[in-house]
């Protein structure tokens, strides 16, 4: 009794709820790690699995519309059924094949116009004054406000045969008949590359702000001319950003439906759309599953090429 | 220190023998409405080692940073080896210059940081090879070439940015606070060691700093900077024993500094009346009597006695001892006069103090003196 009795209060009281934040404090470390990978878990791998399993599942008249993949038949066995023609059908038939090399085409393009017109905006950006970068930055983020869906309907209206672009050049007398522009490759490239540019500028803003304009001023010193010293200090330094940001313009952009489908009209073929209409018009889930399926490994590619070159350079840092 | 001129290791004494290499003529620069440097002159001679002391803010860095090119001069010229440079850009002047925070290239090796000012020059591949090598050795950086910048110590970076400034042999070595970025016991090190390699490689180094330790060091000749001025240009020895302003004297080392009045001005004694004793001084100087001056003593030149009774006489004055403190080396004692003022006295402990010894302690009275050569007269 007098050894209770001895105890402090706080001790002797020990309400659980201390305990529970004694062992969270104690383990938050671990706590934090944990939310990634079970975000990653649910919202990834969870529905890659189900995707991958309806890929290698057959085209059924049934809700949904696949076969089982696990079978417990009547007398107690199990079966498991992988049907590898949805990836023969995408592979021999060359739609499928050409819309591929088209979409990656075009998003690679859109990559690479990206990157020309958003270098220079970011190092604009970057050497502006005090005033005019919060500004400017905010330029860029300000399209984020409206909705994409708008934005994109009112380069249908800039774009179109009787659109502002054509009317006004047909009043100014410099065209007599409406350029064709809506409805072609030149109009998914403009919607793209407008869409995607702040993804480009952004990483390549934060990589330039970091670096050191005395850098610059030392290749000077050493008998370096400006031009010269781009390609040796400013464009290996700003490589991160560069990485960073055409991986963020290519990946959504090869996947891009909306952009196809509303600039490109029929004329434009992507995979995105393709995925689209297998899914909603033709009820084929195991072939849109597959397509996104080999999708998905298309662009893995870069990505560790990217994890690769982003390990490399933190190497060094 | 290697000097050309054959007449000795004092070219800028020496008017008509030779042409300065650097003429700064009423240069100004202003940023808006401050003016940065304001209408300073300045030549530098082939082979010196010269520092650009002064506060943050004086306006050094701007000037060495008009030197090497990368500030434009609002008025003034500055002229390199005989050339105007006005028109020159940065990358086409006989100057190099070693940045105060290094700038290395982090993206190369230390070779490459290094061979990348020569193969600006086009200059032979073999050759490229051999000078880089050259120049890792004698800043002891072989065993590193292969290393980047964040793999090196600050040190290390340091010797790195100082072979990459050196090896394309410029007629003018530009360093901006060269040292301070190193810890202190580093920093006193590498000052030496930097003053034998400019030795040996006899380069024109101009040196920007703040420490006056440093600047007292290095240099040749230094020049102290206030408010875009120079306040003095001399030898380290002129600056410190010879001061001309009370700025002078109080930013390079510390001076007890007080006012007086000129009674006597012999060809070869000056005398000063100060409130609490008479000041004589053994040299001339063109003073006039009667009129306001200041006196500047030096901590160190000034002797302590104890002594119960009150001193009376030229350079001589009985004080109270007020507090002490202890740096180990030196113990500096401040005393009381008789009018308030506290003076600072600087002793170098020579023995280790033991409690038999006869020690000057709190509230001791003492009388304080020092040597008619000592006092310096400022007149402004």
């Amino acid at each position: 009794m007098t050894d209770v009795s001895n105890k402090p209060p706080s001790v002797s009281q020990g309400s659980f709820g201390s305990q529970m934040m004694r062992r969270i404090q104690s383990h938050w470390r671990q706590i934090i790690t944990v939310i990634p990978f079970f975000w990653l878990l649910f919202f990834f791998l969870a529905p890659f699995f189900i995707v991958a399993k309806i890929s290698l599942a057959e085209l059924a008249i049934a809700s949904p519309p696949f076969t089982k993949l696990v079978e417990w038949t009547d007398s107690g066995i199990v079966t498991i059924r992988l049907v590898f023609d949805n990836f023969v059908y995408i592979w021999e038939d060359s739609l499928y094949f050409d819309t591929y090399v088209n979409s990656l085409k075009i998003s690679v393009t859109s990559t690479i116009l990206c990157l020309l017109f958003g270098y220079p905006i970011a190092y604009a950006i970057v050497r502006s004054g005090p005033v005019a970068k919060p500004l400017l930055l905010f330029a860029i983020i300000l399209p984020f406000w409206t909705s994409f869906l708008l934005r994109v309907y009112s380069w249908m209206g800039l774009l179109a045969d009787q659109g502002t672009i054509n009317n006004l050049l047909i009043a100014l007398g410099i065209i007599d008949e409406p350029i064709r522009m809506l409805y072609t490759e030149f109009a998914v490239y403009i919607g793209i590359v407008y869409t995607y540019m702040p993804f480009m500028i952004l990483p390549l803003y934060a990589t330039m702000e970091k670096l050191d304009n005395s850098l610059n001023e030392a290749a000077a010193d050493l008998g370096s001319r400006p031009t010269n010293t781009f390609f040796r200090i400013t464009l290996p330094l700003t490589m991160p950003g560069i990485i960073a940001g055409s991986l963020l313009v290519f990946i959504p952009a090869t996947g891009e439906y909306v952009i196809p489908d509303l600039l490109g009209g029929g004329n434009v073929q992507m995979i995105g759309r393709v995925l689209f209409n297998e899914f909603s018009r033709n009820s084929d889930w195991p072939v849109a599953a597959a397509v996104a399926i080999v999708l998905l490994f298309i662009l893995v590619l870069p990505i560790m090429v990217f994890q690769y070159f982003q390990g490399k350079a933190s190497e060094e840092r | 220190m290697t000097v050309s001129s054959p007449s000795g290791a004092a070219p800028w004494l020496d008017q008509n023998e030779q042409q300065p290499l650097v003429q700064i003529k009423g240069v100004t620069k202003k940023y808006g409405e401050v003016t940065a440097v304001d209408n300073v002159d300045l030549d530098i001679y082939q082979g010196e080692l010269f520092c650009l002391l002064g506060g943050s803010g004086c306006g050094k860095s701007t000037l060495l940073r008009m030197l090497a090119g990368f500030e434009d001069l609002n008025s003034g010229s500055i002229t390199i080896d005989g050339v105007d440079m006005a028109n020159v850009p940065a990358y086409e002047r006989p100057t190099n210059m070693m940045f105060q925070s290094y700038a290395l290239f982090p993206h190369m090796t230390v070779e490459k940081n290094v061979a990348f000012g020569l193969e600006q020059d086009e200059v032979p591949k073999f050759d490229i090879a051999d000078r880089v090598h050259d120049i890792l050795k004698l800043v002891e950086l072989e065993d590193f070439k292969k290393r980047k910048p964040k793999q090196l110590s600050g040190g290390q970076r340091q010797r790195v940015a100082l072979a990459r400034a050196l090896v394309k042999r410029p007629k003018l070595l530009l360093l901006d606070e060269p040292l301070a970025a190193l810890d202190k016991k580093l920093r006193k090190q590498t000052q030496f060691e930097l003053a034998n390699i400019q030795e040996k490689v006899g380069v024109t180094f101009i040196v920007v700093t703040h420490d006056q330790e440093e600047a007292m060091t290095l240099s040749s000749r230094m020049a102290v900077m206030d408010a875009g001025r120079f306040q003095q240009i001399g030898t380290p020895t002129e600056i410190y024993e010879f001061p001309e302003s009370r700025f002078v004297a109080d930013f390079i080392g510390s001076a007890n500094i007080f006012e007086g009045r000129v009674t006597e001005d012999g060809a070869d004694h000056v005398r000063v009346q100060t409130e609490f004793c008479e000041v004589y001084i053994d040299h001339g100087h063109s003073v006039k009597v009667g009129s306001k001056i200041w006196v500047a003593l030096r901590p160190e030149k000034i002797r302590i006695t104890k002594s119960e009774e009150a001193v009376t006489g030229p350079n001589q004055v009985s004080a109270v001892i007020d507090d002490i403190g202890y740096l180990g080396e030196t113990s500096i004692y401040k005393v009381a006069l008789p009018n308030g003022d506290i003076f600072d006295v600087t002793r170098p402990n020579q023995t280790r103090p033991t409690h038999a010894m006869q020690q000057i302690t709190w509230e001791d009275k003492v009388s304080i003196s020092w040597d008619s050569s000592s006092a310096m007269l400022l007149n402004k």
